[in-house]
């Protein structure tokens, strides 16, 4: 028996390749949409073709993985039906909406992979919508995709292990890096080492990249909170602060983040249940331990079902490609089992691992606090923490859908990615409550903005009633 | 507190070019002046290697220059001399683009 | 503990015509419970196109909606916000000769309600819309039509009723309700329990499940409204835009995001509909057509509701025609923002007065009451 349509997979990281892989292995032929016009995804993200840099100036230590990711889908190229530059903007039962080069159009499945990654997680501070402020994930998007640093002095600001493997990437390609600012303390990472420890080559890399910054000069803070940027028109200066009071340092770009955000959007327009992770701090979907979600023939793996890192993404992805296989009549032989079973082996170390990165860099557990009034928290619709704390106590909202469609926050094009982490922390602050219980934004399609068909109509849809 | 001490001469652009600069240029317009790309910018990075601004924000009108580099934040449309709108971080710069940072009508 | 209540009125349904009978009945010195399943205004009422609209109603509706119209003049001091109410004006688009006899001639059957309809040739459109596509030929304006933001307005009726002294109960569905002769007992789940002499019936789409329970089910289903809405963008649209016959319509809200309608979409489950890609492909095929300026624009989002639909897509209200107390006010088929308000009054009327000074006798349930075939509830 062979699935009726060919299997779909949605992204083409390291999770998605490593399903692609799998299933072409077992002679079948599946989709791959991919929104970026090369595969690798964000961690492994190619830049354009004729680019010249080395995988190694490109990815460091991680080069060979790179490497092997990238290989792995040139591998299979032939076999699958790679659609890259296209953007999933609807899920429905048995079908995806896709746009490509401002054409809309479905594709149809009965079995889908959705391995959607990650954004980073953001907490804002005063002044992060200036001009010079971006993502830890963008500053790297610049450097590695762009050959560019984000400005001409850095400060990089936040917790997370991107905070110093992206200074690291940045004082190697010859940035200048003002300061590397760690919402955690040193006590924090000291607790988490024994958990590190599951991971211990990866444990290895990080204390690396930290004294690699200590030895070149870098200037490395723990235990800070950031302030405010200041500058009219642009990012001129971070202001911070530590256990020894404020700090003002010069600088023209800030690159901040907490530890990444799952893009669940997909899997939410596709009724998977979800659950809220701890762990995560989030509402995520839930999977079995092969990826199966709530949904049969959906299945879920990588960054996009909950932060697990890269080498975790792989072994996701290729466990749901065979959970796939095995639920559609290809059962797994005695090897495949046995696979099977080492990939969910590793994936419980990696789960070990991340409750350890998370006690190394914990959520700033005070930041919703310590909010000012006046601090933008959604960019999009620009509603402050202010406006999120008066519509709570004016309207008694104690809901997250409730509160956005009260004063608009996660209302704009973003449909919340970028601040629906931060308006749960100050609803659930100023009501009383915590994190899990004020809900979460839905995935509304199209996710992400869809232009105009700038076609003639006079199609035979049925005439509706106006208002 | 008192204001930060200047950081020296303020380059005029936001992006520092590190590496990849041998490639060929591509002229774009920006504001109505005529600048040149590199083959494989993105929009983003074409016009911050030129200076600050991508667009305005719709309701402050304060300046804003991107900010995921991902096409997550949606904050980098910036619109063309005819009224199109294009995501900066996620399309590249092409020959003949003519870009602009603010809506006719705006200061 | 069960809690126990005894009030004059109970209402199941919080959005805004439960919201606004609340409100009236309190105005009236009687004391009232409202119970909402889920959160007051979060249904239909919340998540509708916007439209305040009395022109392009069937005449059945005019006095209902003339009175709304002045209800709405006073929307702020009646509910403490302006919830972006704006009479912008409501052009309704013709887009051929006989859709202008169409509207013609509902301007002289309409005459008297005090809605100043004028009709717009082509010339004079073309100069004050130079932003409409190039098939209208031509449309009916009512200047004091306009839309407001039904997320601001539906909740603060609520909100209003509570200050006036209504209790409100919202995540409070209403699971089981009898009549014993004299009075009604409602009940959710353990934790409550009202008895009132009188019973509204505002559940919107789900209405229909208390009419059966008091034997005067109704042929009604439920549909879902698609609107999809844009990023800001410059504002254009100087007033509120259906079109004659059918097909989409589009307002642009103070903000600059344009909220476009016109397509139908699905339930997900009992309570909760979302667009289909149909729906979205449908919005996307036909609004450049009528709004050009639309052409590089983009869909950020859209979002559908459930509606409630009687055959002749007139409401429900009025008395029961089974028990006594029992007043219904359900069924607009996706036409119930503007005239809620004054279904509200009028309810509350029925309560005190027995009768309403509103014309309502279209919209007896009785007129069900023949129907050899009822089709199975469309909704839960």
């Amino acid at each position: 028996m062979s699935v009726q349509v060919p299997p779909v997979i949605v992204g083409a990281g390291p999770a998605g390749i490593r399903a692609a892989q799998a299933l072409v292995g077992r002679g079948l032929r599946p989709v791959m949409v991919d929104e970026a016009p090369r595969w690798g995804g964000q961690i492994y993200r190619q830049p354009p073709a004729h680019f010249q840099r080395s995988k190694k100036a490109l990815y460091g230590w991680e080069s060979g993985r790179a490497d092997a990711v990238h290989e792995a889908m040139s591998g299979v190229l032939d076999r699958v039906d790679y659609r890259p530059d296209t953007l999933v903007w609807n899920a429905e039962a048995g079908h995806l909406d896709l746009l490509h080069q401002g054409r809309t159009s479905t594709l149809a499945y009965s079995q889908l992979i959705v391995a959607s990654g990650a954004t980073d997680r953001i907490l804002p501070f005063i002044g992060w919508t200036k001009p010079g402020v971006y993502t830890l994930g963008g500053a790297q998007v610049a450097l590695k995709y762009q050959g560019c640093a984000i400005g001409s002095k850095v400060v990089f600001l936040g917790t997370g292990p991107l905070l110093y493997l992206i200074a690291y990437q940045y004082a190697l390609a010859g940035a200048n890096v003002a300061a590397v600012l760690d919402t955690a303390t040193l006590a924090d990472q000291v607790a988490a080492a024994p958990a590190l420890l599951a991971r211990p080559s990866v444990l290895a890399k990080g204390l690396y990249y930290l004294a690699w910054l200590r030895a070149h000069g870098v200037r490395l803070q723990g235990g800070v909170r950031a302030l405010r940027v200041l500058g009219d028109a642009r990012t001129e200066a971070l202001v911070w602060a530590d256990a020894r009071g404020e700090h003002t340092l010069a600088c023209d770009a800030v690159g901040f983040g907490y530890a990444l955000r799952s893009e669940t959007q997909l899997a939410d327009l596709l009724g998977c249940r979800f659950r809220f992770d701890d762990l995560a701090r989030a509402w995520l979907p839930e999977r079995d331990v092969a990826g199966r979600s709530s949904v049969p023939g959906i299945y879920l793996a990588g960054d996009g079902v909950g932060i697990m890192g890269a080498d975790a993404a792989e072994w996701a992805g290729e466990r749901a490609a065979l959970a796939l296989l095995s639920d559609n009549g290809h059962a797994l032989d005695a090897p495949g089992r046995t696979r099977a079973a080492a990939l969910e082996r590793r994936l419980a170390g990696a789960a070990r691992f991340r409750g350890g990165l998370e006690r190394a860099f914990p959520f700033p557990l005070r930041w919703a606090d310590q909010a000012p009034d006046e601090l933008v928290v959604c960019r999009c619709e620009e509603v402050t923490a202010g406006d999120l704390r008066r519509t709570v106590s004016s309207t008694g909202a104690t809901e997250l859908n409730r509160l956005k469609a009260f004063c608009r926050v996660g209302m704009g094009r973003c449909q919340g990615r970028m601040c629906a982490a931060a308006a749960a922390e100050i609803l659930a602050h100023c009501s009383g409550q915590q994190p899990a219980q004020v809900g979460r934004l839905r995935g509304q399609a199209p996710v992400k903005p869809i232009p105009f068909m700038d076609c003639a109509p006079a199609d035979s849809l049925p005439r509706e009633e106006s208002a | 507190m008192s204001d930060p001490q200047p950081i020296g001469p303020t380059p005029a652009s936001q992006f520092v070019r590190l590496a990849e600069t041998q490639r060929e240029p591509v002229p774009f317009t920006l504001d109505g002046r005529a600048c040149h790309g590199l083959a494989g910018d993105t929009i983003l990075t074409a016009v911050l290697a030129h200076g600050l601004v991508l667009r305005h924000a719709d309701f402050s009108g304060e300046a804003r220059a991107g900010f995921c580099l991902m096409g997550a934040c949606q904050d980098c449309w910036i619109l063309t001399a005819g009224g199109q709108r294009l995501r900066a971080c996620t399309t590249f710069i092409a020959p003949g683009m003519n870009l602009r940072t603010r809506r006719p009508g705006d200061a | 503990m069960t809690e126990k209540r005894l009030v004059d009125a109970a209402i199941i349904g919080g959005g805004i015509v439960g919201s606004s009978a609340a409100l009236a009945l309190r105005g009236m010195g009687l004391s009232v419970m409202v119970l909402e399943r889920d959160l007051c205004g979060a249904h239909s009422s919340g998540v509708n196109y916007g439209g305040v609209r009395r022109q392009g109603r069937p005449l059945t509706q005019l006095p209902l909606s003339r009175r709304a119209h002045g209800i709405w003049g006073r929307l702020r001091e009646l509910i403490g916000i302006d919830g972006e109410y704006l009479r912008s004006g409501h052009l309704k688009i013709a887009r051929s000769e006989a859709d202008l006899a169409s509207l013609e001639a509902y301007r002289e059957r309409s005459a008297g309600y005090g809605m100043d309809l004028r009709m717009i040739g082509a010339g004079v459109l073309r100069a004050q819309y130079p932003w409409l596509g190039a098939r209208a030929i031509g449309g009916s304006y009512c200047p004091q039509d306009g839309h407001a933001n039904p997320r601001l307005v539906s909740p603060a009726f609520a909100r209003a009723a509570a200050r006036a002294g209504a209790d409100i109960r919202e995540h409070c569905p209403a699971d089981e309700m009898e009549h014993d002769g004299q009075c009604f007992t409602v009940s959710s789940g353990t934790a409550l329990q009202v008895r009132s002499r009188f019973l509204l019936n505002c559940a919107g789409a789900w209405a229909g499940t208390v009419a059966r329970r008091f034997g005067e089910a109704v042929p009604m289903v439920s549909a879902h409204p698609v609107m999809a809405v844009t990023e800001p963008l410059d504002m254009f649209m100087t007033l509120s835009l259906g079109v004659e016959g059918g097909g989409i319509y589009g307002r642009q809200a103070p903000r600059g995001n344009c909220i476009i309608g016109g397509s139908r979409g699905y339930a997900i489950d009992a309570c909760r509909a979302r667009p289909g890609h149909e729906a979205i492909a449908h919005v996307l095929q036909r609004s450049v057509e009528l709004l050009p300026a639309l052409r590089h624009a983009h869909i950020i989002r859209a979002w559908s509701g459930t509606e409630g639909y009687l055959p002749d897509r007139e409401p429900v209200i009025g008395h029961s025609a089974t028990t006594p107390g029992l007043v219904h006010g359900f069924g607009f088929a996706g036409a119930g923002f503007q005239i809620g308000p004054a279904v509200g009054e009028v309810l509350a009327e029925l309560v005190r007065d027995g009768t309403s000074t509103t014309p309502i006798a279209a919209f007896a349930i009785s007129r069900f009451a023949d129907a050899a075939h009822l089709p199975p509830e469309g909704g839960p």
